[in-house]
C-alpha cells in the first residue's frame, strides 16, 4: 500500500501528462475518462514515494501529494 | 466531502483566475512554480513589496492577471523601461519583470540592454520560448538554426541572437541561463538575485519551449520534449540553446547605488576636482 497518495484539482488539470512522464516511479497514468473541464486526470498506478517532482513540474497547479507519516503536502 | 489540498504556488496566485489561458503543458507555469518554490524557500509568504511589469506575449501573462501582488501589464517590448522608471520612483520596492523573446529580445531588446549596461536594479526573468507564440509560432531572434517553425518549415537559416551572453558582455551584475528541467538550478538562481545578488541588473534566461508551436509542432508530447531537455542541458555546457548555467555572478553598486552617490556629491558641490 503506497504511503503517499495523489490528489488532483480536476478543475485546473489540462491532461498535459507532464506529471505521468516526470515521476521517477512511473506511478501515475491518466485516467480513461475525462473530467469536469474536458481532459483526463493523473490516477496513482503504482506507488507513490512522495518525490513531488510532479508537483513542481505540473503548470497549472494541478497536482498535490498528502503522504501518511511526516510527509508534508505539496 | 474533504477539501483537495493546495498546490504551494496557490498562494501566491489570485486562485479566482485560475485555470491560466495557457495551452496545456505549457512551460510558462513550470517556471512561475520555480519563481514561487524560491519565494517559498526564502520566507516569503506574501508579495508585498513586489512589483511585476509586463509587457505583451504569452509568458507576459505570468504576472498579470495571475499572481497575487502588484503587477503591471504594459507595452509590448516595454516592461523594463517601465520597471525601471518604478525602481527609480519607489527604490524599496523590489522590481521583476517577465517576457518571452519577442518581447524582451526582439521589440524591447533595446530598453533590455541599456538597462544591463546601467546595472539597472532589476531583476528579469526572460521565458524564451524559442517563437513569437501568443502570434502562432513565428522565428523569432531566439530560434535555433535549423528549427523548423510555421515561417521556416525548412529549419530556421538567420543566426541565433544568444540574449544571455550579450548581456553577460555588459555591465550586469547577474546573468544565468537554464532550461526549464533545470528546475532546482533555475530556483536557486532566481532565489540568488532576490538574495545574495539584490542589487543591479539580474537577468535569467528560461529555455521554455513553446509546447503548441515548437513541441507539438515536431510531433512530440510535452512529456518527451521534458526527457529530452534532460539529456541535452546540461549545466555548464554548450547545447544548441547556448551555454547553460550561471554566466557571471558579481555584487557591483547598482545604478541606484551610483545615483544616490552623484546626488550626494551634488548636494556637497563635490566635482571631484
Ligand atoms: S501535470 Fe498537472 S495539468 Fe498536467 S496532467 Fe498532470 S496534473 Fe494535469
Ligand atoms: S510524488 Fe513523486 S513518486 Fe509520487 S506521483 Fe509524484 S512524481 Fe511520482
Ligand atoms: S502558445 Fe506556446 S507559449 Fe503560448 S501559451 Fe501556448 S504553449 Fe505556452
Ligand atoms: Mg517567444
Amino acid at each position: 500500500m503506497s504511503a503517499c497518495s495523489v490528489e488532483v484539482d480536476r478543475n485546473l488539470c489540462k491532461g498535459c501528462g507532464i506529471c505521468v512522464s516526470v515521476c521517477p516511479k512511473n506511478a501515475l497514468e491518466l485516467s480513461p475518462n475525462i473530467g469536469p473541464s474536458g481532459y483526463r486526470y493523473p490516477m496513482l498506478k503504482g506507488e507513490c514515494i512522495g518525490c513531488k517532482t510532479c508537483t513542481l513540474y505540473c503548470p497549472d497547479f494541478a497536482i498535490t501529494i498528502v503522504c501518511n507519516e511526516g510527509g508534508g503536502q505539496g | 466531502m474533504r477539501c483537495l489540498r493546495k498546490h504551494f504556488s496557490r498562494k501566491y496566485l489570485r486562485e479566482e483566475v485560475l485555470p491560466t489561458p495557457f495551452c496545456p503543458g505549457c512551460f510558462n507555469g513550470v517556471v512561475m512554480n520555480a519563481m514561487f518554490k524560491a519565494f517559498e524557500e526564502l520566507g516569503v509568504e506574501r508579495l508585498k513589496g513586489y512589483v511585476f511589469v509586463s509587457g505583451i506575449g504569452c509568458s507576459s501573462w505570468i504576472p498579470s492577471p495571475h499572481i497575487k501582488a502588484d503587477t503591471i501589464h504594459t507595452l509590448h517590448g516595454r516592461a523594463v523601461a517601465v520597471a525601471t522608471g518604478v525602481k527609480l520612483a519607489k527604490p524599496n520596492l523590489n522590481v521583476i519583470v517577465i517576457g518571452g523573446d519577442g518581447d524582451l529580445a526582439a521589440i524591447g531588446f533595446n530598453h533590455l540592454v541599456h538597462a544591463a549596461r546601467r546595472n539597472m536594479d532589476l531583476l528579469v526573468i526572460l521565458v524564451n520560448n524559442l517563437v513569437y507564440g501568443m502570434t502562432r509560432g513565428q522565428a523569432s531572434p531566439t530560434t535555433p538554426e535549423g528549427m523548423r517553425t510555421v515561417t521556416t518549415p525548412y529549419g530556421a537559416y538567420e543566426p541565433v541572437m544568444d540574449v544571455a551572453e550579450l548581456i553577460a558582455r555588459t555591465n550586469a551584475n547577474y546573468v544565468a541561463r537554464w532550461c526549464v528541467v533545470n528546475f532546482n538550478q533555475l530556483k536557486n538562481s532566481i532565489k540568488e538575485a532576490l538574495s545574495k545578488y539584490s542589487r543591479g541588473f539580474r537577468f535569467i534566461e528560461v529555455i521554455a519551449p513553446c509546447i503548441t508551436y515548437v513541441v507539438r509542432y515536431e510531433g512530440k508530447t510535452p512529456g518527451q520534449k521534458i526527457k529530452e531537455l534532460m539529456k541535452v542541458c546540461r549545466p555548464n555546457t554548450e547545447t544548441p540553446y547556448g551555454r547553460i548555467g550561471i554566466l557571471k555572478a558579481e555584487d557591483k553598486p547598482g545604478y541606484l547605488d551610483r545615483y544616490f552617490e552623484y546626488v550626494k556629491r551634488a548636494t556637497e558641490g563635490d566635482k571631484g576636482e
